[in-house]
């Protein structure tokens, strides 16, 4: 067994919940680039060209890319022979997003659902833990906005609806989201398992660096197909009327039970923020 | 900056607004106030109780923001638009008041865009995720009401060429239906 204090991980966190809000992913600052090349109207490239500005700002200044620090998602994968020591491993993430929150400058967003007082230190966090061969810690961290969230569904389709219906669903979501969610997007499709692993498998597919299509040929064209039909709905960037509207679709699929066909889709801001870290 | 922004200081008067269309990008100069939803909620309850608002809303543009909080140094954080919708129910209110204007992101119901017309108010929209951009343009804020709520705190700003685009004018037109009709390829 190796042994890993839980300090670590709590500076860990720490860390990631500011460099994840201060540090737009490249992918995702490429693809932006590219969409300006691609975009056909002229306020549309002007709102991708102040998108990557705003990057570049933040990324120079050390501040929050977007005032939604969102909520910390994080995804554990804990080697099966690492053994945690110096404390609760949950109270030291919660630990991490607190003082990640706090001395990096970043909104607090957490509040209680009905009388919406605010929390105060953006805990609790949304921890997913998967226990992996090996000796390693990964940690991977998602600031999730309200924004784009608000957006997702999940559909349980019938079986019949099949892949034609997965596809018509999602872009059906998509043109109901116009420029809510913060457009350009991408957009996370979960298909498969119950209820709650379809968002699980959607949020995971959002994690996927941008470019890289899903390895199983009929899902990636499947993407594609999802994608051109999205952009062709004219919404465009801020939803103000263009021609990129997502930067790309990825799809994650696993087996469900016979009666169901599970469908979610997760959308994401195009500050789609995300770091990680292996103890 | 280009040169085809319309420069407005608030408050902003009926001819102001009048001379706006969807699609027109403006430079706002002036004070602004912010509020989100909590503090929406409060200020409409407020009204029902026959209380006074935090502010005079007559002349005055509200942006739908919950700003992250200042770096030493320097009047506001990152402060970029939230979603608008979910200040819909309580919007009509304030613009039957006098505001004149809101900025956000995303659409407005069509109560709000129906209130726009006939109060004549503007719905701005502002680039969401662009809050590190946006906040330069933001030199000085105070909270004013409201502290407890926060990031949420109704907050008073001095901005100087803050750059938003008109998305519903007082015509009742709608920037994300008509950019939409020009850009939608149909099959």
């Amino acid at each position: 067994m190796r042994e890993v204090n839980v300090s670590e991980v709590t500076e860990a966190v720490k860390k990631l919940c500011m460099d994840a809000n201060y540090y737009l992913p490249e992918d995702v600052y490429n693809a932006l680039q590219e969409a300006v090349q691609k975009e056909r109207s002229p306020v549309g490239r002007f709102v991708l060209e102040q998108i990557l500005r705003n990057a570049d700002i933040a990324r120079e200044e050390q501040v929050p890319i977007c005032q939604d620090c969102g909520l910390a998602v994080i995804f554990m994968e804990i080697g099966q022979d690492v053994k945690f020591v110096g404390g609760d491993l949950k109270e030291a993430i919660y630990e991490g997003v607190r003082q990640g929150y706090k001395e990096g400058y970043l909104r607090k967003s957490t509040c209680h659902p009905f009388t919406r007082a605010n929390v105060g230190d953006n805990t609790p966090p949304v921890v997913h833990y998967d226990i992996v061969p090996g000796d390693k810690v990964r940690i991977v961290l998602a600031p999730k906005g309200g924004g784009s969230e608000n957006m997702s569904r999940v559909m349980m389709l019938k079986p019949a609806d099949g892949l034609e219906g997965v596809k018509d669903y999602v872009v059906q979501r998509c043109s109901e989201c116009g420029g809510n969610p913060c457009p350009p997007v991408i957009v996370g499709v979960g298909v498969g398992g119950t209820f709650e692993r379809s968002a699980f498998l959607a949020k995971k597919a959002l994690l996927r660096p941008l470019g890289r299509p899903n390895p199983d040929l009929e899902l990636a064209a499947a993407e594609q197909e999802m994608l051109e039909r999205i952009n062709k709905l004219g919404m465009g960037p801020m939803g103000w009327g263009g021609t990129v509207y997502a930067l790309a679709v990825h799809f994650e699929m696993e087996p469900c039970h016979i009666a169901s066909l599970p469908c979610a889709v997760n959308i994401n801001c195009h500050a789609a923020r995300h770091k990680e870290v292996t103890i | 900056m280009a040169e085809d922004y319309i420069r407005l200081t608030t408050p902003l008067s009926d001819e102001d607004v009048e001379r706006l269309k969807i699609g027109d990008r403006v430079l706002l100069n002036g004070v602004i106030y912010t509020g989100r939803d909590a503090a929406h909620k409060r200020m409409v309850e407020a009204l029902d109780k026959g209380e006074d608002l935090p502010f005079d809303v007559r002349g005055q543009v509200i942006y739908f923001v919950g700003p992250t909080p200042a770096k030493p140094g320097k009047p506001i954080g990152s402060a970029g638009p939230t979603t608008s919708y979910r200040m819909d129910p309580y919007s009509p209110k304030l613009i039957a008041l006098g505001l004149k204007g809101m900025i956000g992101k995303g659409g407005r119901s069509q109560e709000v865009i129906d209130a726009c017309v006939k109060y004549k108010c503007v719905y701005f929209g502002a680039i969401g995720g662009a809050g590190a951009l946006l906040a330069k343009q933001i030199k000085k804020a105070e909270v004013i009401a409201y502290e407890d709520l926060g990031p949420e705190a109704v907050r008073r700003l001095e901005v100087e060429d803050f750059p938003v685009i008109v998305v519903n004018d007082v015509y009742g037109n709608d920037l994300e239906k008509e950019g939409r009709n020009q850009y939608e390829v149909k099959e």
